[in-house]
């Protein structure tokens, strides 16, 4: 029996006993070595890589907090409201719970965004790890979705309003688009059938995509092995009597010790904007969402959550004199380039065909449709990173001035892309927005480029420590 | 990649230049104080729970602000019988909306909507206008449904324009105010030539109330300490925890920082 040639588990004392018994059903011991005792991480982690963690940490403290406000949430359009303030007044640390859950939804974006762009500066996204980087922008989708159908939960007017304009997203498809913001809203407007949907959505279909894709993205890191801020495979030096990466350590207990001291210095920060500044200036609960839905009254300034205002920019910044004067050239300057770069001529034909179409489709459609469609590709484009960086090198550290420069102006213009999404429309906001969702795009389409032609330094052989 | 940068930094606070002509006087409050807090509670209750309801908020709630069941019960239960019901009126949302044009908003958690300083000005705008219906109007509101409720206190005031050539004359003069004042822009024809002037607006009491300007101020200071409480009951009990939760961060950052030395001592 293979039950019977596992060898008894030692060094749990009074444990040993249940462990072994265990262990002989179930591979406990493997699953242990392979992912904590055994998994050897790079030694030269900086504090780019505490976010992958701490985005674990505020995944559960999200199904935590958000189990509880389950049991008091009423998802019904008259009493919504009421409810999370009850929640808020009534419920026993209820209030308590309810600002863990409001500051987490930002904290979870903070964590990601730096987790992302920890793969940016190190290229954690080069072959190996191509599906790695997949299955974290699908989390980062879901995490959005996530988002997104919770916000309305609240019911208050920033929740409904935000709402109404993201659906009203699809009505600018051609065609189909009014059909399918119905079929989404299962109503005319936003409504109770919508708010009831969303908490479905919210509360188990979406948490269950993301435990899944959070499962599936741990399993491939553990299959490649981490990078790290080299951009070095510590795979490539092993111990030629261990088998063990020379400038690998076990995961447990070197990274989890680390990882416990990063993550109570996030709970501190945490604990600080939990407990004496939730609202944080109306950036993470909106003033306006402190006012009861009302389906009679617009307000006058509609804006999303921080986390989305960089693509409302976008979006927004997609008027009509942009399609002509900054998306047209685009395509036509994209095509050229790739026309002549490229050698095959089926390829440079498709290129040539399918510009065409889309220029047919910038002069025939609506700009709000382009509007939506470079929101969409503004999000997705990260998929493809992984192709259209070129780079010798992997790490920021080995890479030229051209690339480090370019991802200067690309944070820049996340930036002001993201503080302007948060503010109304003005003639000069709307220029600056455009200029910064030229500089946003031309970082990805003209990556395949620039990567390849930057003067980059040898990679070293081994980590370099800190 | 500076040039970049800077053009962005300029463009950003001109286009910030043309909004909210009131500028927001500073509402002094202290969810801590506990006298404000309950002479607010009186105001509010008095003046403001007869139109408005507060249906997020219990009676129960102001033991809170070192009441006792018998005071709730002799001197702030109107509109309920016992102290554990919630601050509703008897007021329907039909006959408000036909009287005042809009139905009165619940003010449960108005002070978070708002903020203080806006409901402090806004409290100290009003201002006689004929051409209203209620016969009052607001400098932060204009042609607002509500009628002035604490006139009898503040008095009754009018609004007062002057004409300045620049800008900068309005607003030198406009500051002096202890009440609200505004710049508008307008364009005067004069013999046939048309001049840009500035036209300060500001509010003058007429006939005097019960309460001197200051003591009014005071008033509506405690009322907006009172509504801001209102709208987190657990606002003082949330920070007094916060400390205590930093506290024990503070030992855990210590305790996990020594650990995590502990056990890198042997990476090199």
């Amino acid at each position: 029996m293979a039950a019977a040639e596992k060898q008894a588990v030692t060094g749990a004392g009074p444990f040993n006993g249940v462990l072994t018994w265990i262990d002989q059903r179930f591979p406990l011991v493997e699953t242990w070595r392979a992912h904590l005792s055994e998994y050897y991480a790079p030694k030269n982690f900086n504090f780019w890589y505490y976010f992958g963690s701490l985005a674990l940490l505020v995944l559960v403290i999200q199904i935590v907090t958000g189990i509880f406000l389950t049991m008091n949430y009423k998802p019904d359009a008259a009493q919504a409201f009421a409810s999370v303030e009850y929640i808020m007044r009534e419920v026993p640390w209820g209030w308590w719970v309810r600002y863990m859950h409001s500051t987490g939804a930002s904290a979870f974006f903070i964590c990601v965004y730096l987790h992302m762009f920890r793969g940016l500066l190190y290229g954690s996204y080069r072959k190996p790890r191509e599906l790695l980087w997949i299955f974290g922008m699908l989390i980062f989708l879901s995490l959005m979705a996530e988002a997104f159908f919770g916000y309305l939960l609240p019911w208050g007017q920033m929740s409904y309003w935000g709402a109404q304009v993201i659906v009203n997203l699809f009505d600018a498809i051609p065609i189909v688009g009014p059909s399918l913001a119905i079929w989404i809203r299962g109503d005319f407007v936003v409504s109770d059938a919508t708010l009831n949907r969303f908490f479905a959505f919210h509360v188990i279909a979406v948490p269950l995509v993301l435990l899944l894709l959070v499962g599936a993205h741990l399993l491939a890191l553990h299959e490649v092995g981490s990078n790290n801020p080299d951009g070095v495979e510590i795979k490539k030096a092993k111990d030629p009597k261990t088998g063990r990466p020379l400038d690998g350590i076990p995961f447990h207990p070197y990274y989890t010790v680390k990882d416990a001291f990063g993550a109570v210095v996030f709970l501190s920060v945490f604990s600080i904007i939990v407990f004496f500044a939730p609202e944080v200036g109306g950036y993470f609960l909106e003033h306006n969402n402190f006012i009861p839905a009302d389906p009679l009254k617009t307000p006058p300034h509609i804006a999303p959550v921080w986390y989305f205002t960089p693509y409302y920019s976008i979006l927004r910044a997609t008027t009509e004199e942009f399609v002509f004067w900054g998306l047209t050239p685009a395509v036509v300057g994209f095509a050229g380039l790739v026309i002549w770069s490229v050698r095959d001529t089926a390829a440079r034909v498709s290129v040539a065909v399918v510009a065409a179409l889309l220029l047919l489709g910038l002069f025939t459609l609506d700009a709000k449709v382009w509007g939506v469609v470079l929101m969409g590709v503004s999000v997705m484009v990260f998929f493809f990173l992984p192709w259209l960086d070129r780079s010798p090198v992997k790490s920021i550290r080995y890479k030229g001035p051209i690339t480090k420069i370019t991802l200067a102006l690309f944070v820049i213009a996340f930036f002001v892309l993201g503080y302007l999404g948060t503010q109304t429309v003005t003639e000069g906001r709307t220029l600056a927005a455009q200029i910064g969702t030229g500089v946003y795009f031309l970082f990805f389409f003209l990556m395949p480029w620039y990567s390849k032609m930057d003067k980059c330094r040898p990679e070293p052989e081994r980590v370099t420590g800190k | 990649m500076k040039n970049l940068v800077a053009t962005l930094a300029l463009v950003a606070p001109l286009a910030f230049a043309a909004e909210e002509p009131v500028r927001l006087d500073a509402a002094q409050i202290d969810p801590r104080d506990v006298a404000s807090l309950q002479s607010g509670a009186r105001t509010f209750i008095n003046y403001c729970l007869n139109c408005h309801s507060a249906g997020l908020m219990r009676y129960s709630k102001l033991l809170d602000l070192g009441l006792t069941e018998q005071q709730i019960k002799d001197n702030l239960l109107f509109t309920a019988d016992k102290v554990g019901e919630l601050m509703n009126v008897s007021l329907t949302k039909k006959d408000s909306k036909e009287w005042f044009g809009a139905t009165p908003p619940d003010l449960s958690v108005i002070a978070r909507a708002r903020g203080a300083d806006w409901l402090y000005t806004y409290l100290r705008s009003f201002y006689r206008d004929p051409e209203s219906p209620t016969g009052w109007n607001n400098m932060v509101y204009d042609r607002v449904g509500m009628p002035h409720v604490l006139w009898t206190l503040s008095g009754q005031q009018v609004q007062v324009e002057q004409e300045f050539k620049s800008e900068e004359q309005a607003e030198a003069v406009g500051r002096q105010q202890r009440g609200t004042w505004k710049v508008e822009r307008v364009l005067s024809t004069e013999a046939g030539r048309t001049a840009e002037r500035y036209v300060l607006k500001t509010i003058r009491t007429q006939t005097p109330g019960q309460l001197s300007q200051i003591d009014y101020d005071i008033l509506v200071r405690d009322l907006v300490n009172y509504m801001t409480w209102m709208s987190e009951p657990n606002q003082v009990v949330r920070k007094q925890t916060g400390y205590a939760v930093l506290l024990m961060m503070l030992v855990l950052l210590v305790v996990s920082y020594l650990l995590y030395k502990e056990f890198w001592k042997d990476v090199h």
